[in-house]
């Protein structure tokens, strides 16, 4: 492999790291839904550019994918769900920026530690982008448990999932199918999550899920 | 020797003279995205000569500490902005400091400014100074850290070095260099009092940062100090360019013409850098003094993880 | 007569001084007296110190040791002294800052009301560290190691009608108990079953990893105690305080040197290997500790005790650079464990020096003012100039900014970080980067903490009567302090003569050296090699300088050098009461909140009067100790507890008496059968 295409790779899997937090960093829904829309766009430029080098020209099929709906469909939607339900002013941290980005960089540092011990009979290509892929799974993870908004912590889930297309479309050879149906399986979780949205909505008068909380008795 | 001891001389006298000149285009750029008309380019320099020749006005009780501060920042800055490899890596002195020196140079020059801020014992002076040190305590780690990730891609602390390096072909897309990048503008605008950390232009005194710490100087002290200012906001405008666009920068053994035109290719690097601030500070507004910790930090964590990703990389 | 048999007589008069002042320390010239031959004979033993490791530079970087056995002591052992490169240089740490710090005493030491409760136990005390750093076997080493504790207690309790220094002195004991124990332990382990408590001999037995990294860990317990590492540092910033400033400097400058002595005498000397792991948890432990213990001194506005807040601050830089060292020599990379070395050794010289210097400036605010309250002072640059020049210079170095010694120290200890991506460990590979941004977190923020300090000691105006009527104080003092400020200085500007002269203890420690430095004639130092890095603190002083002189002269030549005195601009109020300047506290603020919040539960609260009413609105600031809450508290409780469940055993009748030892009798036994 030349070391054009590996830092071009390189530089989109790290790049999609970088996105990772700043979503973190984001506290404002409408900037939150924006860097969401960047991560699955540098997801869709760096899984084209796998097709690219591997001459994988199904990879193109799941790159259009991630754009269409990832990039431009699902963040647009809930743009309008946050406007319809004017929430776009609240900021929703459990806890600080600096501890979550803290916790994020433990996140980091284990993942590519783990995968490049893992991995260590596999090419330098495939074990940094595992590593990246795991951190941005990490990261999505941390997301959600450190977010109290629903619509946040659906962001969290689709950054995961696209932490698990990088890994597919890194790991050469995986068929077509999974990756549509992994694309589906975010939309299905989409459009399940946004009901469910609106029914919390509807019943607790809020989409923070610490009020779900109370009712369930489990004070904090 | 006699050749890179001229470069030397050029580069230092190039920094000062076009420090006031930067902040001249800057403040055009950003009246004209404000659609205002705005000052005169040349405007700067009128200030500092007018400001030079008036009378210093001293508080009673201030002492000889706040009289010398002027000319300590004044020198640190330039001491340190010399050092930076603007057009030419091939700087007689380059090797008499490093980059963690030039930082700490310029830590220095902060040391002595905040304690002038102290000095007269105003309660602006104090809000001032402490919070400059609040800043400058997340990034100058931030800013260590960023060089610690080009040290080890470059294998060297040595700017003139690191230059040479990236300028380089083999250096290739490191996501580590654009985590730098990112920190190192954070650290950049914090560390010049731009917006959003700190606003240059206001006059409200509660919302200063360096203005508040600066207030009770006059006359020729304070031209040394909005020089010392304008010389910092080149260095670091400097330093950025020189790192990440390494491209024209003449080496040691180029020819005079080459030189030239480096020192052409520089000035046309620098005016990118100023409309680019200019054209960013007009399209964002100035965060809340304590959210300020929340931006250096990310900044921090940023050079952290660049860092750590080049550590990790290099034995791949 | 050799250097040990030297060292070892000036210790003993130094002891034999101690005693003998009983006689004649509450006449008016005793403290003279004592103090000044202290100072001439500690100066000595430094010198001695001195002589020995240059004649080792000059020999291919083998220092002879000389060594000496006496049959006193536990009969199967002696004494054992020896004088060897490492000891050599601590020595020299100790014996040149006692003896500044002693003449500094003729003039500080008049203030004392009480001189009969310092002079008997301050020669002694200087002896009883001479005596640690040149024992040879470990029985001398810990009989002389408790002397010194015990001595510094002494110390420490001279002012013991106030209940805040007796309650310290408590603190400290215990503290000093729990680290001797700790050290009896790790000598026990490193001498076997055979009980070989000569060093040589620990030397020649190799220890197995598991042992030694046990070993390692008691040290940093016992060691690290006494030093001050993050959470065992709790006596610290009570006792150094509590003393006069002189024995403050003297424990806060030296005392923790000479505690990190027996860190780096067990850890590189006597052991043979260790795990991997162990430089990882002396990397952390430095690193937590430095940025703890300059945020600890952030939020203090007690002079002396925020000073000793930045001694465990620096106990972890200086921790830092000796797990690189560890790092490096576990992994065979003989060079960079060198520079590593050499960065920590130059650290504890500086903090020595300027800690000091410091403490000695904090002394004179003392005299002059009668308080250590920086709330209460202000403005004492116009009232005591030359202190408060030499109280800057201390500051800037210990700052770690150029051109000064702390800084060089840190730029060595940078590089060394630098060269750990070559380790083969990938804990160190990712701990080394997050230790690097600690440590540059930790310079940062003692640098606003000096800021503080400065600005609100020495700059502004007076918050209190004693401050507006601070007199400077007597020449003793400022000579003295001012060969410190000289010595910052040259540390920082020529720092390669003395990266040369610490060229045979890294040798001795990791069989390898720096470059030679003095060889360059520009003297710039380059610790690798000269195309990676190199810094030159001549030059920078000098270009600094000269631009400086220059900027000054142009202007005052060309421009204009009218100047006008007149009240103070501050936005047109009219500034008249004191208390609107920025103290310790508002200082701190910014930082209180972006750290402190987590860290130290930090709340302000104000109480604003009722509508109408002229009352003053109050604001308060509560910080909670997390080391103190979270661990001490909890265990003096469980102490507490048990010594409540014990008391019960004071009640007991004869026959109850009896059968517990009967039964422990059988228990015992019991044991005995049951053991193989």
């Amino acid at each position: 492999m030349n070391t054009l295409s590996f830092d071009v790779a390189h530089m989109l899997a790290g790049g999609m790291l970088l996105v990772s937090f700043m979503m973190i960093y984001q506290t404002r829904l409408y900037a939150l839904l924006n860097v969401f829309a960047l991560h699955a766009m540098v997801l869709a430029l760096s899984v084209a550019w796998q097709a690219s080098i591997q001459h994988a020209p199904h990879l193109y099929v799941t790159a259009g994918i991630a754009l269409f709906f990832k990039a431009i469909l699902i963040p647009g939607a809930l743009h309008k769900i946050v406007q319809r339900m004017g929430i776009h002013r609240q900021v929703e941290q459990v806890v600080g920026t600096g501890a979550t980005m803290l916790a994020g960089m433990g996140l980091v540092a284990l993942s590519s530690v783990l995968m490049l011990n893992l991995t260590a009979t596999a090419s330098a290509f495939a074990r940094e982008d595992m590593a990246f892929a795991l951190s941005v799974v990490l990261l999505g993870l941390l997301m959600m448990i450190s977010r109290r908004n629903a619509v946040s912590q659906v962001v969290g889930f689709m950054s995961l999932e696209n932490g698990l297309i990088l890994a597919a479309a890194g790991a050469q050879g995986m068929p077509l199918v999974v990756e549509i149906s992994v694309a589906f399986s975010v939309l299905v979780a989409f459009i399940v999550i946004g009901v469910f949205l609106f029914r919390i909505r509807e019943r607790f008068d809020s989409v923070d899920l610490s009020v779900m909380d109370d009712y369930r008795g489990e004070k904090r | 020797m006699i050749f890179n001891l001229l470069v030397q001389g050029l580069q230092m006298m190039l920094v000062v003279a076009i420090a006031p000149l930067l902040v001249g285009v800057i403040h055009k750029m950003r009246a004209r995205l404000l659609r205002k008309q705005g000052a005169p380019l040349l405007q700067p320099y009128r200030d500092l000569l007018r400001l030079m020749k008036k009378e210093v006005v001293l508080a009673h009780n201030a002492s000889w500490l706040f009289r010398a501060v002027p000319y300590m920042v004044f020198a640190a800055t330039w001491v340190a902005a010399a050092l930076i490899p603007t057009f030419a890596t091939g700087l007689q002195f380059s090797w008499s400091a490093d980059l963690i020196a030039i930082v700490a140079l310029l830590g220095s020059a902060r040391f002595f400014m905040a304690l002038a801020g102290m000095d007269v014992g105003t309660s602006f002076g104090g809000i001032g100074s402490s919070r400059e040190m609040m800043i400058a305590a997340l990034a100058e780690p931030a800013m260590m850290l960023t060089v610690f990730s080009l040290a080890l891609l470059a294998g060297s602390t040595q700017l003139s070095t690191v230059t040479h390096y990236l300028a380089g072909s083999n250096v290739g897309l490191r996501v580590s260099l654009g985590m730098a990048l990112v920190a190192l503008v954070i650290v950049a605008l914090a560390e010049n009092a731009r917006i959003p950390v700190d606003n240059p232009s206001t006059h409200l005194e509660l919302t200063m940062v360096h203005e508040a710490m600066v207030l009770e100087y006059s006359g020729r002290h304070l031209a040394m100090i909005e020089l010392a200012s304008a010389l910092k906001l080149v260095l670091y405008l400097s330093l950025i360019v020189s790192l990440f666009i390494p491209f024209g920068v003449a080496g040691p053994g180029d020819t005079i013409a080459a030189h030239l035109l480096a020192v052409v290719y520089y000035l046309i690097k620098m005016l990118g850098g100023a409309l680019a601030l200019a054209t960013f500070e007009v399209s964002i507004a100035k965060m809340r003094v304590f959210r300020i910790p929340d931006l250096l930090g990310a900044a921090l964590m940023l050079s952290l993880l660049g860092t750590l990703l080049l550590f990790v990389s290099r034995s791949l | 007569m050799s250097a040990v048999d030297l060292v070892l007589t000036g210790a003993l008069l130094l002891m034999a001084l101690g005693l003998s002042s009983i006689l004649f320390a509450a006449r008016p010239m005793g403290s003279t007296i004592v103090y000044a031959s202290a100072g001439v004979l500690s100066a000595l033993v430094a010198l001695v110190g001195l002589a020995t490791l240059v004649a080792g530079a000059g020999a291919g970087m083998n220092v002879g040791a000389s060594t000496l056995w006496l049959p006193i002591g536990l009969p199967w052992i002696g004494a054992h002294f020896r004088v060897d490169a490492l000891a050599a240089f601590f020595v020299i740490v100790v014996g040149f800052g006692s003896s500044i710090i002693s003449f500094y005493s003729i003039g500080y030491g008049r203030h004392e009301h009480e001189p009969w409760r310092v002079l008997p136990f301050y020669p002694s005390f200087i002896g009883a560290m001479l005596l640690v750093v040149i024992a040879d076997d470990a029985f001398s080493f810990l009989l002389s190691w408790e002397v010194m504790s015990l001595l510094s207690w002494a110390l420490v309790l001279t002012h013991h009608r106030e209940s805040a220094v007796r309650s310290s002195g408590l603190v400290y004991l215990i503290m000093a108990a729990f680290g001797t124990m700790s050290l009896i332990l790790a000598f026990g382990l490193l001498a076997g079953p055979l009980g070989a408590y000569d060093f040589q001999s620990m030397r020649a037995s190799g220890q197995t990893p598991l042992v030694g990294s046990v070993v390692v860990i008691l040290m940093l317990l016992g060691a690290g105690s006494k030093a001050g590492i993050v959470p065992l540092h709790i006596w610290l910033p009570l006792a150094h305080p509590a003393a006069p400033s002189h024995v403050s400097a003297m424990m806060s400058g030296i005392m923790t040197k000479v505690a990190i002595y027996g860190f780096i005498r067990v850890t590189f000397d006597l052991l043979g290997g260790t795990s991997w792991w162990m430089s990882e948890i002396v990397l952390a432990v430095g690193a937590v500790t430095a940025v703890m213990g300059v945020l600890y001194a952030l939020m203090q506005h007690d002079l002396k005790r925020l000073l000793a807040y930045h001694t465990v601050e620096n106990i972890g830089i200086i921790f830092i650079g000796l797990g690189l060292a560890m790092a490096f020599r576990h992994y065979d990379m003989n060079a960079a464990a060198a520079l590593a070395m050499v960065a920590a050794l130059f650290h504890i010289f500086n903090h020595s020096v300027f800690k000091n210097l410091l403490f000695l400036g904090a002394g004179a605010v003392q005299t002059a003012t009668g308080s250590r309250d920086m709330e209460k002072m202000g403005g004492l640059i116009h009232r005591m100039p030359v202190t408060s020049l030499l109280f800057l210079v201390a500051s800037v170095a210990i700052s770690a900014l150029p051109p000064f010694n702390g800084f060089v120290s840190e730029w060595l200890t940078f590089q060394a970080i630098l060269l750990s991506p070559d380790l083969p460990d990938w804990g160190l590979k990712i701990l080394t980067p997050g230790v690097g941004g600690m440590l540059a977190l930790a310079a940062a923020l003692a640098a606003a903490c000096f800021v503080k300090v400065y600005g609100v000691v020495f700059l502004g105006r007076a918050r209190s009567e004693v401050a507006k009527t601070a007199r400077e104080v007597d020449r003793w003092s400022l000579a003295t302090m001012s060969v410190l400020a000289l010595v910052c200085l040259l540390a920082g500007v020529f720092p390669g003569v003395i990266i040369d002269t610490l060229s045979p203890v890294s040798h001795a420690l990791v069989q390898a050296t720096m470059p030679v430095q003095s060889a360059d004639p520009w003297m710039t130092i380059t610790p690798v090699a000269s195309g990676r890095s190199s810094y030159n603190g001549v030059l920078v002083l000098l270009f600094v300088t000269m631009s400086g002189f220059f900027a000054a002269w142009v202007i005052h030549r060309f421009a204009s050098r009218s100047l006008r005195r007149a009240p103070a601009w501050d936005c047109g109020f009219e500034l008249d009461d004191p208390s609107t300047q920025y103290g310790a506290a508002s200082f701190a603020q910014p930082i209180r909140r972006t750290f402190g919040t987590k860290i130290f539960s930090a709340r302000e609260s104000v109480t604003m009067p009722p509508p109408g009413s002229t009352a003053p609105a109050k604001f308060s600031v509560s910080l909670r100790d997390p080391v103190w809450d979270g661990f001490f508290a909890r265990v003096s409780g469980a102490v507490t507890w048990l010594a409540d469940k014990a008391n019960r055993l004071q009640f007991l009748t004869i026959r109850q008496y009896l059968s517990v030892v009967f039964a422990a009798l059988v228990l015992l036994l019991l044991v005995l059968t049951l053991w193989k």
